[in-house]
């Protein structure tokens, strides 16, 4: 076994013991990096020198006896989250020359402990898409088959962990960002209930629905970078003030009584009968564990895509209007006055997704408009919540699919953006809803391609979640299988 | 032809709150300092940055909503206005747009046509723009200092119907916005804006004319001069069988005159949208109670206070409130001294006058309430003549020391006891035997002359009834 091959809480234990060195796991990354990034495509920005620095300063650390666990651990962050001094693109041409001069909270509290940062991920541009293929810097191919997309928008987050390119990312998730690309790549991703994980030094796409969250190899890994980055900041009003719980402490708590709600809206003709079956295993599983599988509606599920694609495009109409040449990033100037300026830097800057969620989302909120458009969809938000804390009542976790499909190719939905759209429909509602989900790695198609099982959780229910995931996790082997890269 | 017309005014003013913190960050809110030394990512608006409320202006918004009778809600939003332009870092303001913190008050204002309650729509919170900062060589530059400053902005309904009206209005707000001391009401930087809604529509007429607003008025002269302006022109156009167009006007200071900014087909439609990084923002009852309780006393109730507790006119009660530190200069000398006429006198005048010579405020007075207090006090107790004690006055200006100090330094103790002045006295009319003769003879008023006289010789320190009497009595021959 490889270094590269570890997980946070195998490598915390060599390292504590000194059986290695942050300097010398951090080496082993950077060279896997080089040797295989030109296949997959997941960095936008290596930290060579930077990382080897900080492994060192881990050392010392470790040496001392002041080791946090994630101390010398190398991790690697969309380039969504602002790091200081660090070039942070957000994928996009308008800030491929920002440096930003601080840092965002999550990536203010990896540092604290320690942890190395190998560089920065690629994404669809402003976390916009579901393939990873609207990015500035080309798309990102997946570790299964490099013809397939990784899943997006957190598509070089995950496809960095199953090509072992670092230990553990954190990816955003709007609509299904984390946990899409998770289940593409067969690597576990969560994304938090909203609240939970400050969006301060996030770059925003939909405010209302952005979270952070950990992709891993596996479910211990998943809690303890949660764990990390977890708690309320006092620059994020929309975060919320309640204790942090020690989710490694409930993860064996297992399953026995366990009420696992199957949404009946979830399990609907045009789902792939590889991505159904592993599916229905998995609750086979744990029934066989102790759970208790029970049918739930959420009857709004249908509303939900046209929804989110109202209010998330209308929140980044306005998010992004701040890319404007004027302080920083990208400006063309031709010297025809001010509006002339915008209009160039932004037509040269943003790529054609971000254009069209920018015009979709100007117009939802335009006067006129805007009661029909913006408003009916926040009401249609309140209902696809009660959904969920109607069947919350009922059940302590929700189990559906992921995705309808295992990874798709690269090119094959780019030409039909409502087709792309509706890879996350089955991940869009749980951002609406503000609650907790989670991808766990539950099988393979025929192609051999990774499929991803969704646990929902009630708000702040993520101890739940990761219990429930660990408990499946031991009982199979799907996280063990590794990319042939 | 103007007296075919009323005039319709609403006002929107725009008061920057004196917070030393900025409304969404920490950045400081000092005036003047090098261009974007006061920001930080969440003022430069930089990607990531999140706004976080500043709850003392929230206190100062509930503070003026309460001190104009408005209605404070117990839940508002703030709202993104998205605009672009060079001086709004984030491409939109932060304000609040459907759910203000405050709605529904008044102000009763007094003209010459008498009195008259204005409504107040609403009040609310939102953050300024940076400003540009134009260089021809070097081109336009922007600085961010003063972005994201809070602002409150007052809007009323379209009560007044003149421009007297529309300054009795402003005045009476700006008072009010100084008084609690949520605004420091400096118009030359912008501390107190006024935007003004102006229409006309023939008497008797029910629905309003189409209204103009005029913007960038910064001084109560300037308001009269925009309205008046304002008027003719829409009153010509409709004499002249026109239609008023909505629009906005900018008045231009130097002409006294407004001119088209855009109409309102040009108008921007702002997109307002409730801010996504800001959660609701509640206010409890007993935050309401705890800002009524510290509201401080406004000028109408100190008015009354000062004519009934210290007894004195209305005119004299009415000057002394119009500023607060004013009036706490004066409260604070009526109570340490009592009589409140006597006080008024001396901060009305002499106080004053004194101020204005060295162009300085109330708050930088050098003598304070009790040095002026134990002045007056030993005018009281004949120590120092009502004359003596401007001399004194200024010397505690000057020098700072106190009354008795100067008093004593100087020796400016009055002589009541005239006798150690006779021999001056009797040589003064032994001087002037024809002025003396002349007063024998039935000239009264020459008595002033030898009083005069005796008060040059004396440097001023005789009392005068006793002089005036003992004066009397050697004339007369006694
Ligand atoms: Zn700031």
């Amino acid at each position: 076994m490889q270094l590269t091959d570890l997980t946070i809480h195998q490598l915390h234990d060599l390292l504590r013991e000194g059986k290695t060195s942050a300097q010398e796991v951090t080496r082993a990354f950077l060279d896997r990096i080089a040797a295989t990034d030109e296949r997959v495509n997941a960095f936008i920005t290596v930290c060579q020198q930077e990382s080897l620095q900080q492994a060192a300063a881990a050392d010392a650390r470790l040496k001392a006896g002041d080791g946090a666990p994630l101390t010398g651990i190398p991790l690697a962050l969309k380039d969504i989250f602002i790091t200081e001094g660090l070039r942070t693109t957000c994928a996009s041409q308008i800030l491929n020359n920002f440096v930003p001069p601080y840092n965002g909270t999550a990536v203010a509290k990896l540092k604290e402990q320690g942890a190395v940062i190998l560089g920065k991920l690629n994404m669809d541009e402003f976390a916009m898409g579901s393939s990873n293929e609207n990015s500035a810097f080309g798309p990102v191919r997946n570790p299964w088959n490099g013809d397939c997309v990784p899943g997006g928008s957190s598509g070089g987050s995950a496809a960095c962990v199953a090509a072992r390119q670092a230990v553990a990312t954190l990816g955003t998730d709007t609509g299904g960002s984390i946990r899409q690309p998770a289940a593409h790549c067969g690597v576990v991703g969560l994304k938090p209930t909203y609240g939970l994980v400050s969006r301060y030094g996030v770059i925003a796409y939909a405010s209302s629905l952005d979270q952070v969250g950990p992709i891993t190899r596996d479910v211990e890994d998943c809690a303890i970078l949660l764990g990390a980055v977890a708690g309320y900041d006092p620059a994020d009003s929309t975060s919320v003030d309640q204790p942090v719980p020690d989710y490694r402490a409930t993860l064996k708590d297992g399953v026995k009584g366990l009420k696992v709600g199957l949404p009946k809206e979830y399990f609907i003709e045009g789902l792939d009968p590889a991505v159904k079956q592993a599916v229905e295993k998995a609750v086979d599983t744990l029934r066989g564990l102790g759970a208790e599988p029970v049918e739930v509606s959420l009857p709004h599920t249908d509303y939900a895509v046209a929804c989110y694609y109202l209010i998330a495009t209308a929140e980044a109409s306005s998010n992004l209007a701040r890319y404007d040449g004027v302080r920083y990033g990208q400006r063309v100037d031709q010297d025809r006055g001010l509006i002339d300026m915008y209009m160039q830097s932004r037509a040269a800057g943003f790529g054609p997704e971000v254009k069209r969620r920018i015009m979709l989302g100007t117009y939802a909120l335009s006067s006129g408009y805007y009661d029909a458009y913006y408003l009916k969809a926040q009401k249609v938000r309140t209902l696809i919540r009660q959904d969920f804390l109607d069947a919350f009542n009922q059940v302590d976790v929700i189990l559906t699919p992921v995705a309808p499909t295992p990874a798709f190719r690269i090119g094959e939905k780019t030409a039909d953006p409502l087709q792309m759209y509706l890879s996350d429909i089955f991940t869009i509602p749980v951002n609406l809803a503000g609650t907790c989900g989670m991808s766990l790695p539950c099988g393979f198609s025929q192609e051999g391609l990774p499929i991803g099982l969704q646990l929902i959780g009630r708000p702040f229910g993520e101890e739940t979640l990761l219990r429930t995931a660990y408990a499946f996790e031991q009982a199979s082997d799907w996280h063990r299988q590794q990319a042939p890269l | 032809m103007l007296s075919k017309y009323e005039v319709v005014i609403g006002l929107e003013v725009h008061a920057q709150l004196t917070t030393d913190t900025k409304i969404f960050c920490n950045c400081s809110t000092t005036f003047g300092n090098e261009p974007n030394s006061q920001t930080c990512p969440v003022c430069l608006g930089l990607p990531g940055a999140l706004p976080v409320l500043n709850k003392k202006v929230v206190d100062y918004a509930i503070r003026t909503g309460l001190a104009t009778e408005c209605t404070i809600a117990p839940r508002s939003i703030f709202a993104r206005k998205n605009y672009f332009y060079p001086d709004l870092p984030k491409g939109y303001q932060i304000s609040q747009f459907e759910l203000p913190i405050c709605e529904h008050g008044r102000l009763d204002i007094e003209t010459a046509e008498g009195s008259k309650t204005i409504g107040i729509t609403r009040i609310h919170m939102e953050e300024d723009a940076g400003k540009l900062l134009h260089d021809s060589s070097e081109g336009s530059r922007v600085d961010l200092n003063r972005a994201c400053t809070p602002l409150m902005e007052i809007v009323s309904e379209p009560d007044m119907r003149s421009a007297d009206q529309a300054i009795a209005y402003l005045k009476k707000l700006h008072q009010i916005v100084v008084y609690l001391g949520v605004c420091d009401g400096n118009l030359e930087e912008g501390s107190f804006r006024c935007d003004a809604n102006v229409s006309i529509r023939p008497w008797g007429q029910k629905e309003f004319g189409t209204r103009a607003e005029l913007k960038n008025i910064n001084s109560f002269r300037f308001i009269k001069q925009a309205i008046d302006y304002e008027v003719q022109r829409q009153a010509d156009i409709l004499e002249e069988g026109g239609r008023v167009i909505q629009e906005t006007r900018l008045f231009d200071t130097a002409s006294g005159t407004t001119r088209s900014m855009r109409s309102k087909e040009e108008a921007n439609d702002y997109r307002y949208f409730p801010d996504p990084d800001l959660v609701p923002l509640l206010v409890s009852e007993e935050w309401i109670e705890q800002a009524r309780l510290e509201l401080p006393e406004l000028p109408a109730a100190k008015i009354e206070r000062f004519i009934k507790e210290y007894d004195i006119p209305r005119y004299d009660a009415e000057v002394l409130a119009a500023e607060r530190a004013n009036a706490d200069y004066y409260d604070a000398l009526v109570k340490l001294h009592g009589n409140g006429k006597l006080c008024s006198n001396w901060v009305m005048g002499e106080v004053q006058r004194a101020l204005k010579d060295s162009d300085l405020a109330i708050g930088d007075c050098p003598v304070t309430p009790q040095m002026l207090a134990g002045m007056l006090g030993r005018i009281d107790d004949n120590t120092i003549s009502g004359k003596i004690a401007k001399k004194v006055f200024d010397a505690m200006w000057q020098s700072g020391k106190d009354a008795d100090t100067i008093i004593e330094e100087q020796e400016l103790k009055q002589v009541t006891d005239l006798s150690a002045i006779e021999p001056a006295i009797d040589e003064i009319l032994a001087a002037n035997p024809g002025q003396v003769a002349e007063y024998r003879g039935g000239k009264d008023k020459l008595l002033g002359f030898f009083v005069g006289q005796v008060m040059k010789a004396t440097k001023g320190k005789a009392n005068p009834a006793a002089l005036n009497e003992l004066l009397k009595k050697k004339l007369a021959g006694e």
